[in-house]
């Protein structure tokens, strides 16, 4: 296919946007493959939000707990879930996970050892044996480094400060390619391929607190949707226990599970460990029932059951929330959280360098000493563009989608370390799939112009407009406002409140006004993350008023608890029109059925 | 109530000039905080890169009150009364205020030959604690660039830009020297082509990293001993005579393919 684009133009087999860690892993698949293939990212190369992931990556190799495998991984996957997940996806991630390790050292990463030279894997919540291959608390910096240095010595062409607009057709609707921006000079780019993949990451920008960095504004989810694919579980919402609540200038920045895992507990302002009031009855017969029996868990793992401070993300999220809302909370409004009872300074600074370095620096805190002080904070979006678990292609042909972005392999709620071992498992599935489609012959054959010339038109209008809003306030108001009306405890008439707002967030997007030029000028930026932001609100207020139960990272104050007819759907969101602000349809869709042999991995060990 | 005033340096390639900013003062907060009030205020279109805000990332360098540091580690308390300067990272070409062209890093960053590894054992690659350490203290780099724009060597010598690599990326080839799987050797190459020579080891690239990694001691000393160790060895000397048209470039070890 040759197209003459009046723009900067270039042709690629495989085009992959985001180059976190699934975009990079997509790419060496790709490249292997044979294809001419290229990464399109909106920062600089390695500066992707991988980079933040600190704990570790979940993969059932049995280094340190010799009874580990897939089948007990999968069954943890799909608990933590809340059996809402893609049995499938769950099945393949935990099938395929230690491969992916295996290879990241391959490629160079230097994992922490077990006395015997393999690589030493540690405890978090969820996960019934210590599972995590991990770095300190810096293992996504490793992994984004290791694939970023694999990509390349591979020679893959990388865009940087590139950000993607919209996606292209062909006239048979397939994936034909995208349009783009170059931050650096504000000039217009487009890029045909036969196949694309997204690997865009989260959305977490769009919440008051958040754990995300700036990038996390639902691009890649977006660019679905106005394409035609579908979203699902978008109501699936992770606030991840541990964030920073003070100072104020970092509320919301991760404090790793791994402190838990590595034997921090929860204490309210009375001095209670008071997650042992908190264990659901799905995890009581594997939670420790008194705080000696959880204290003999951390000396040795076969003496007692694991401390409630273990549970899954959302569980104790909740527990926090609970706590704080009670008047038990710290003076900034969060619980305790306390290693330095338990370990010593050196165990501290070599398990936890970051979070040391971390609150000491930004909050005075000496952790080996004190307490930390930390709250609930939005980490990660479960739902996200619906892929077919073998191949994550999308329902657009062309489309792929791997990481965050994607959705199913998490359901209801993802547990910690299934994100970085998510995204080289998918990632490379990604590549795999893209690679198939286009030997199949069956890419794009023509690159509809006038869907580059609407998406420029759009992105221009708020330099040439004068006289309206900052795309500043209008952000602030709605992290503000999806803080409020779809954060982590959602009622039934809030929610309705925030579908009708964001009506209002989309007209004031059509007159926001932009000072300066086209050169790297991030208030011109931020007005073109704003229309993805509120779509996915859109999408996540939308399923969180369909899903009239509380399950995993969606939890209803009006409906406090987990309704079965509800655990067998998804909402899925289309979107007709081509314009970002079409209208949106949502509908139930039937989760697939698990086959009876990994049903019945469900009922062992319980 | 108690106010910053903040003097950011605007401007593009063709010149610019310091404006000045008065915000009130927020307790904790670090200079990328006011920063990003003065974008939400004042100057919508300034511009800066910035990504995770803590000190993981290394997207938010600049210089404050001329010193190379992060702007989201730099706590507005700690730093001395009176106005605080920040400007761009001298050593790189300037795109727009403080968002400079570092793409030196990455062009860089693609000469280095690849690690070798032998084939992967069955049950997965043996290696130590011990062996590993070495290198997962380099392994700490966030790619920040301060080593690079505090190394005068560059800094205040464009020449040199073709000929040396910087602090990061000898760091990086001594970070692969040490790996415990390497079979590739780069130390001929860090000679002549990355210009570890012109590195005389004054230590400024140790004292801006914000992740205090030992870059002079630990990675840049260590390699000039190893290259000294082969290049000065008569035994090595004459197998390099020997071996010179088999033994495969550093460019085309680059390129091998994956293992």
């Amino acid at each position: 296919m040759t197209t003459s684009s009046p723009y900067e133009h270039h042709e690629y087999d495989v085009l992959i946007i985001g180059a976190g860690g699934a975009g990079l892993r997509a790419a060496i698949e790709a490249k292997q493959r044979g294809l001419s293939v290229a990464l399109v990212t909106k920062s600089l190369l390695g500066k992707a939000h991988t980079v933040m992931a600190e704990g570790g990556m979940a993969a059932a190799m049995g280094n340190v707990s010799a009874e580990d495998n897939w089948k007990v991984h999968f069954r943890d996957t799909m608990r933590g879930g809340k059996m809402l997940n893609n049995y499938r996806m769950a099945e393949l991630h935990a099938k395929e996970s230690p491969d992916r390790v295996h290879e990241l050292e391959q490629w160079g990463a230097l994992f922490d050892r077990t006395k015997d030279g393999k690589i030493l894997q540690r405890d978090f919540g969820g996960h019934r044996y210590a599972r995590l291959a991990h770095v300190g608390d810096r293992t996504g910096l490793e992994l984004i480094r290791t694939l970023q240095q694999k990509v390349v010595s591979m020679g893959t062409d990388v865009y940087m400060e590139c950000k993607v607009l919209r996606l292209v057709h062909d006239s048979d609707g397939r994936i034909a390619g995208c349009v783009a921006y170059w931050r650096p000079t504000g000039e217009f780019v487009t890029f045909a391929a036969k196949a694309i993949i997204l690997a865009t990451g989260g959305v977490g920008k769009a919440w008051k607190f958040t754990s995300n960095s700036w990038e996390s504004t639902g691009d890649g989810q977006a660019l679905a949707l106005w394409a035609g694919a579908k979203l699902i579980d978008m109501e699936c919402v992770q606030f991840h226990p541990t964030g920073m609540v003070w100072p104020l200038s970092v509320r919301g920045l991760l404090v790793t599970e791994g402190v838990r895992g590595d034997g921090g507990v929860l204490r309210n302002s009375e001095g209670e460990r008071f997650m042992f009031r908190y264990v659901p009855d799905m995890f009581r017969a594997e939670t420790a029932e008194s705080e000696e029996e959880g204290d003999r868990w951390y000396e040795d793992h076969n003496a007692g059951r694991r401390p409630p401070e273990l549970l899954p993300r959302d569980e104790v999220a909740r527990a926090i929330n609970s706590e704080v809302k009670a008047g038990r909370g710290s003076p900034h409004g969060g619980v305790y959280l306390d290693i330095a009872t338990r370990r010593s300074a050196e165990y501290i600074q070599r398990r936890l360098p970051s979070m040391y370095h971390q609150f000491m620096e930004l909050a005075g805190v000496d952790i080996t000493r004190e307490a930390m002080e930390i709250g609930p904070t939005c980490h990660y979006i479960m739902g996200g563009v619906k892929v077919d678990a073998d191949t994550t292609a999308t329902t657009v042909p062309g489309l792929f989608a791997a990481g965050e972005v994607a959705a199913g392999l998490h359901g209801a709620n993802r547990l910690g370390g299934n994100s970085l071992s998510d995204l080289v498992v998918f990632g490379r599935r990604a590549g795999m799939g893209a690679a198939d489609y286009i030997e199949g012959g069956q890419g794009a054959t023509d690159f509809n112009l006038a869907e580059v010339e609407g998406a420029i038109a759009e992105a221009l209008a708020p330099l040439e407009h004068t006289g309206g809003e900052s795309p500043y306030d209008v952000h602030r108001d709605l992290q503000e406002m999806m803080q409020t009306n779809v954060g982590i405890i959602r009622t039934g008439s809030e929610i309705a409140d925030a579908i009708e707002q964001l009506e209002t967030f989309t007209e004031r997007v059509k007159n926001l006004s932009v000072p300066g030029g086209r050169k790297y000028n991030p208030g011109w930026n931020l007005a073109t993350d704003l229309p993805s932001m509120i779509t996915v609100a859109k999408c996540t207020a939308r399923g969180a008023i369909e899903r009239k139960e509380s399950r995993g990272g969606h939890t209803r104050d009006d409906f406090p608890t987990a309704d079965p007819e509800y655990g067998k759907i998804n909402f899925a969101h289309s979107m007709s029109g081509g314009t970002w602000d079409g209208e949106i349809t949502t509908e139930r869709s039937p989760l697939l059925v698990m086959p009876d042999e990994l049903a019945s991995l469900m009922e062992e060990g319980k | 109530m108690a106010e910053v005033t903040m003097r950011v340096w605007r401007g593009d390639a063709s010149g610019g000039d310091f404006e000045t900013y008065t915000l009130p003062k927020n307790e904790g907060e670090v200079v990328l905080d006011v920063v990003h009030r003065i974008q939400a205020t004042e100057a919508p279109d300034l511009a800066c890169r910035w990504n995770c805000k803590a000190g993981k990332c290394g997207s938010c360098s600049a210089e404050i009150n001329g010193k190379p540091s992060l702007m989201c580690m730099t706590r507005v308390d700690e730093l001395p009364e009176g106005p605080i300067t920040v400007t761009p990272m001298k050593t790189f070409p300037i795109i727009r205020d403080l968002v400079t062209d570092v793409s030196f890093n990455f062009a860089m960053a693609e000469k280095i030959p690849a690690l070798l590894p032998p084939p992967m054992p069955a049950e997965g690659y043996r290696m130590f604690q011990e062996d590993v350490q070495r290198g997962q203290e380099f392994r700490k780099c966030i790619e920040c660039f301060l080593c690079q724009d505090v190394c005068h060597v560059i800094r205040d010598h464009e020449d040199n830009k073709e000929h040396y690599a910087g602090p990061r990326f000898l760091m990086r080839i001594a970070e692969l020297e040490m790996h415990p799987l390497d079979t590739n050797d780069r130390r001929e190459y860090a000679r002549e082509e990355m210009g570890l020579g012109f590195c005389n080891i004054t230590k400024c690239c140790t004292e801006v990293c914000p992740e205090g990694i030992h870059i002079t001691d630990n990675a840049l000393i260590a390699l000039k001993e190893r290259v000294v160790d082969a290049h000065y060895d008569p035994v090595a000397w004459l197998g390099r005579k020997i071996l010179r048209r088999t033994k495969r470039t550093a460019a085309e070890a680059a390129v091998q393919p994956a293992p």
